[in-house]
């Protein structure tokens, strides 16, 4: 039973929900019968209002269960590595087929995932959604998130059915351009605005845990020997977090926005990491999750890179 | 009142960099004293967790040195260190850290005078920021 808020009714992010849903049940329905994956996992109703909750269905009849609305904004990816632990060569036939109900961000975390070898590609068989933009309730009002504005690529990248356009038009706002503008700021005001947003931070590590990239068994943050990280509340140690955190995703960062939602006390977490993609992106031609078999780009090399950073007598 | 003379903290690959630093030591070329070395096999081997870390327990920079690309003892360690280091200039100088504070350079083996050339650059060149205090972390 989906509640009266979360019926089709945003006119102002123009997502045809009902299509989608249909489409996306059947799917589902279908895949569970056939055998063809174990488990699905999509979107479906949350008690709180303007989110949805992730689900995992294994019966066919569950399907019905499955949602589509503008307020499928968490990343699913985040769920992938957990049904693929240990060592992928000796347990191949004892793994799951897992579906996945994607959207353009939810693929490219899964293309990243598959590249990285948390996730067989024959094991997982991605539903892909042409997303047009998911929002978030603001005073009531459902407001088109930041990163959907900014988003490049709305259809998953690689997919194994597409469900809706695949020709989808990007997001209005040009990707980079806050970053361009914050870095003509000097240097002292970068800093304020950088020290101001981590002061507030309290250590939950949402960002972490609802990152799809962030899958390490252990993360430096606990890591005793060495001990990179303290523990106390000091501002020092809240940005050395943040610093590894946001450096670990250099290159590999699909630009989801999970974190920046999930985080509790509002930081301002994709600017940094923006910063980092449009390096990449400038500096070696490589956008994270856009195609399978790409190599990490801080793994390999080209004879001319730049070296303009390198200190000369 | 006494000048300020800056921490600045060097690693240096053993092959090349830090055979470089001794080769100045050894022609007793002159050079300032403030850089505090420590070898490591190879430049890749600079993990950016050292270098925030450097930063937060009070040093005012970081100098990170390694072979000339192609020279590199281990083949392509520092070519792959030279893309993350380019990232990470450009990160450090995004949260507002002068980008002077953290230098990377190539330093031969043979090229003793020139390491002692590019110390004096980056010595100089923390003196004029001042003491670093943005990531530092209190002593209690």
């Amino acid at each position: 039973m989906v509640p009266s808020w979360q019926e089709r009714t945003c006119e102002s992010v123009g997502v045809k929900t009902e299509e989608i849903e249909k489409q996306l049940r059947k799917a589902a329905e279908r895949l569970l019968r056939e055998k063809k994956v174990d488990l699905f996992i999509g979107y479906g109703p949350s008690t709180v209002p303007g989110r949805t909750s992730p689900v995992f269905i294994t019966d066919p009849k569950d399907a019905e269960k499955l949602i589509w609305n503008e307020f499928c904004s968490i990343n699913l990816a985040n769920y992938l590595p957990r049904y693929f632990g240990g060592d992928l060569n000796n347990r191949k036939s004892s793994l799951p087929n897992v579906g996945l109900a994607a959207k353009g961000c939810d693929g490219r975390a899964a293309v990243v995932l598959i590249n990285e070898n948390q996730v067989p590609r024959q094991n997982l068989y991605i539903v892909g959604i042409s997303c047009e933009g998911m929002a978030e309730l603001i005073n009531g009002k459902p407001e088109k998130l930041e990163n959907c504005r900014e988003c490049s690529y709305p259809a998953p990248p690689v997919y194994d059915e597409l469900i809706g356009d695949k020709k989808i038009s990007p997001g209005k706002t040009p990707r980079f351009k806050r970053i361009e503008e914050f870095r003509k700021k000097p240097v002292e005001k970068r800093w304020e605005y950088f020290q101001r947003e981590m002061s507030k931070c309290i250590r939950c590590y949402a960002c972490r845990q609802v990152c799809p990239t962030c899958y390490c068994r252990e993360c430096f943050t606990e890591e005793t020997r060495p001990r990179w990280q303290g523990v106390s509340s000091e501002v020092s140690e809240v940005i050395y977090y943040h610093l590894g955190r946001l450096f670990h995703q250099a290159g590999r960062c699909v630009d989801c926005g999970s974190c920046s939602r999930a985080c509790p006390v509002g930081i301002d977490l994709r600017l940094f990491l923006q910063g980092l993609a449009k390096d990449v992106k400038d500096l070696y031609d490589y956008e994270a999750g856009l195609a399978l078999d790409q190599s990490p780009p801080l793994a390999v090399f080209k004879p001319d890179d730049l070296q303009g950073f390198i200190t000369e007598p | 009142m006494k000048e300020f003379e800056p921490k600045i903290i060097a690693f240096l690959c053993h092959w090349c960099s830090y055979a470089g630093a001794d080769l100045a030591g050894i022609s007793r070329i002159q050079y300032p004293p403030n850089i505090r070395i420590i070898r490591v096999p190879c430049s890749t081997r600079v993990n950016p967790l050292y270098i925030f870390k450097a930063l937060q327990n009070g040093a005012d920079g970081v100098l990170v040195s390694g072979c000339h690309p192609g020279d590199c003892h281990y083949l392509s360690g520092n070519l792959v260190a030279r893309r993350k280091f380019a990232l990470l200039k450009n990160f450090l100088s995004d949260i507002g850290i002068e980008p002077e504070r953290v230098q990377f350079s190539w330093v031969s083996a043979s090229e003793g005078e020139r390491f002692a050339r590019i110390v004096e650059k980056v010595t100089a060149d923390i003196k004029k920021l001042g003491p670093a205090r943005k990531l530092v972390k209190s002593d209690f």
